[in-house]
């Protein structure tokens, strides 16, 4: 056992221990078993549902574990659960997907659990090291994951510019790191935020937070840092492209809050001040962007840029309910977002691509399963009620007035009713225009139905009791250290 | 003989990091944009120990290795991705990277 640490440490990351696990057995699997696809998915379904399992051993507790690296509370808790919940709705999704593409199912789960197990570090890490490490298991996954279809250029461009833009942030992003420690000479959290508190903020602070602020809007795709998005959303295989967009986004959200809320309390007025901006730009560029997209998965990308502002609304009012009610909404985000991907790989068939938004045409009168289906997903992520997505945007944009940051929430409603109309094609396109392939209904084998089934259910159920949802989010978001002296500072 | 205070590594690590910088923005090759990635990198390196000199603890060299073995694991991908690139389109020019378009 190496030194200082003890069996307790062990204990405390046995989630991220038996995902490790897990992902070696897959990876063995894959080698001794080559074509047995479902054992490979059932294994690491298995993995993630184990993993499952132990969070919710640790659930009420707050401690830090291994010599303060490590974070066990409801707020790390929260975030595995939806990485979690993301990852295994993206593995089932991916199996009739595989199948079409002929790709090779080992190792592609085992990158899936790898990245998988960057996004839980990145929710429980509160020391820069062990949050930096977490962000690039999860990232370096990625940039493989994304390039998956090795023969279809397409793949290959968004993977050379995710990784470009990737590695080009991790620098921005570790140079800001570098200054904090500087100034601090500590990386743990509650040291950084120690050393800082009662005095004013030196000028090499405030340069960090704008570096590190700028390093992990690349990783949420907030305007200005986006423009790798659209073309790696577009190009990355779809259930990546529906991984990227709900489990990267969700565990590069708690390292934010982590760093800022938790470590940067005492400059709060800055950040605050420019996740405002960040808010404003990511949600307006966003929304009017996707507006003329001909691509389904191009125009889900720019509305989830849109999201990504949405959410920073959370951080700008960084007291206890803004970021409780961030917390909502990335839940019901998980399932609306991830249940219109899923349609959109159901479309992919072994002679069709189908991620135009014209190969939807006439689906109603092909599908009309899938045509509800996706009208749901799509009021929800417009916020119609009684969606889930409209119970988020109500907690999300209440909590923004309550805090007085009225203009940011008049800015965000009228950027909802903008995003509508987007929304709202989708729709006109699966009833209204001709089928684009008559006669060939969409197919979705057992694993697509569960995840559909999942994605449905949340949507409807946290649209109608979302009491669920936010009272494990107000836990989580009280197990976050530093509102006090947020707070203090307005 | 002009003695070496942790002011001049600042800026040494300033001057690294804006060369980095620049490089990403202005040139056109992939690999020497990657290149200039790991400059960024370096500098922060650079930043990393001569931090950990002035407040006298290890944590920045400890920092530092694992950056070092972080941007080593982004190589090996980085170039992985770049020779299945150069496979299909035999070019490594960013501005020739323009099958999506809006």
């Amino acid at each position: 056992m190496p030194a200082g640490f003890s069996a307790l440490d062990f204990y405390y990351i046995l989630p991220e221990l038996l995902l490790t696990g897990g992902a070696m057995v897959v990876l063995l699997l894959a080698v001794l078993t080559p074509r047995n696809d479902n054992l490979l998915l059932g294994v690491s379904l298995g993995t993630l549902v184990a993993s499952v399992l132990s969070v919710s051993l640790f659930s009420g507790l707050d401690v830090t574990a291994a010599r303060g690296l490590l974070a066990v509370d409801s707020f790390a808790a929260f975030f595995k659960f939806i990485v979690l919940l993301s990852a295994g709705l993206t593995m089932l999704m991916s199996a009739p997907y595989l199948r079409v593409e002929g790709l090779k199912a080992g190792e592609y789960y085992f990158l899936i659990l790898c990245a998988t197990l960057g996004m839980m570090f990145m929710a429980s890490g509160v020391d820069l090291i062990t949050l930096f490490i977490g962000l690039e298991t999860m990232a370096v996954s990625f940039y493989i994951l994304a390039g998956f279809l090795k023969p279809n250029p397409r793949s290959n461009e968004a993977a050379v510019k995710y990784f470009l833009l990737g590695a080009f942030s991790l620098g921005v992003l570790l140079y800001g790191m570098s200054l904090v420690y500087g100034a601090t000479g500590t990386t743990s959290l509650q040291g950084i935020a120690v050393a800082l508190s009662g005095q004013s903020p030196s000028m090499v602070i405030v340069l960090a937070v704008v570096l590190i602020g700028a390093g992990m809007g690349f990783k949420i795709a907030a305007v200005p840092f986006h423009m790798w998005a659209p073309d790696v959303y577009e190009g990355a295989p779809t259930p990546v492209t529906a991984f990227l967009s709900v489990g990267s986004k969700a565990a590069s959200f708690a390292m934010l809050l982590r760093i800022f809320v938790e470590a940067l309390p005492a400059v709060a007025a800055d950040w605050s001040a420019l996740f405002w901006v960040l808010a404003v730009l990511t949600m307006t560029l966003g929304n009017i962007a996707a507006l003329t997209q001909s691509n389904l998965k191009r125009m889900l990308a720019y509305s989830s840029i849109a999201h990504a502002g949405y959410l920073l609304i959370g951080v700008v009012v960084g007291t206890e309910r803004g970021v409780a009610s961030m917390l909502v909404y990335l839940g019901v985000y998980l399932f609306m977002q991830l249940g219109a991907f899923a349609i959109v790989v159901a479309m992919r068939r072994s002679d069709v691509v189908g991620d135009e938004l014209k190969d939807l045409g006439g689906l109603f009168r092909r599908s009309p399963a899938a045509a509800f289906m996706m009208l749901l997903f799509m009021l929800s992520l417009g916020g119609i009620p009684p969606t889930a997505g409209f119970m988020g945007k109500v907690w999300l944009f209440g909590a923004a007035v309550d805090a007085g940051f009225v203009w940011l929430a008049v800015i965000a409603v009228a950027n909802s009713a903008v995003s509508l109309y987007y929304y709202l094609r989708v729709v006109v396109f699966m009833w209204m225009h001709e089928d684009a392939q008559p006669g060939s209904p969409l197919v979705f084998g057992p694993a697509m139905t569960v995840a559909l089934g999942i994605a449905i259910l949340g949507t409807v159920v946290f649209g109608i009791y979302p009491q669920l949802l936010f009272e494990q989010a107000q836990a989580a978001a009280g197990t976050l250290e530093g509102f006090s002296a947020t707070v203090a500072l307005r | 003989m002009m003695e070496i205070t942790p002011a001049h590594y600042t800026i040494l690590s300033a001057a690294l990091f804006s060369v980095g910088l620049i490089g990403v923005l202005v040139r056109r090759n992939i690999i020497i944009i990657f290149m200039a990635i790991e400059l960024m990198l370096n500098a922060v390196n650079i930043n990393l120990v001569a931090y950990a000199n002035e407040v006298e603890n290890l944590v920045g060299q400890v920092f530092v290795v694992f950056v070092i073995a972080v941007a080593a694991a982004e190589a090996a991908v980085g170039l992985g991705i770049i020779l299945a690139l150069f496979r299909n389109k035999e070019t490594v020019n960013i501005d020739e990277m323009n099958v999506m378009r809006s």
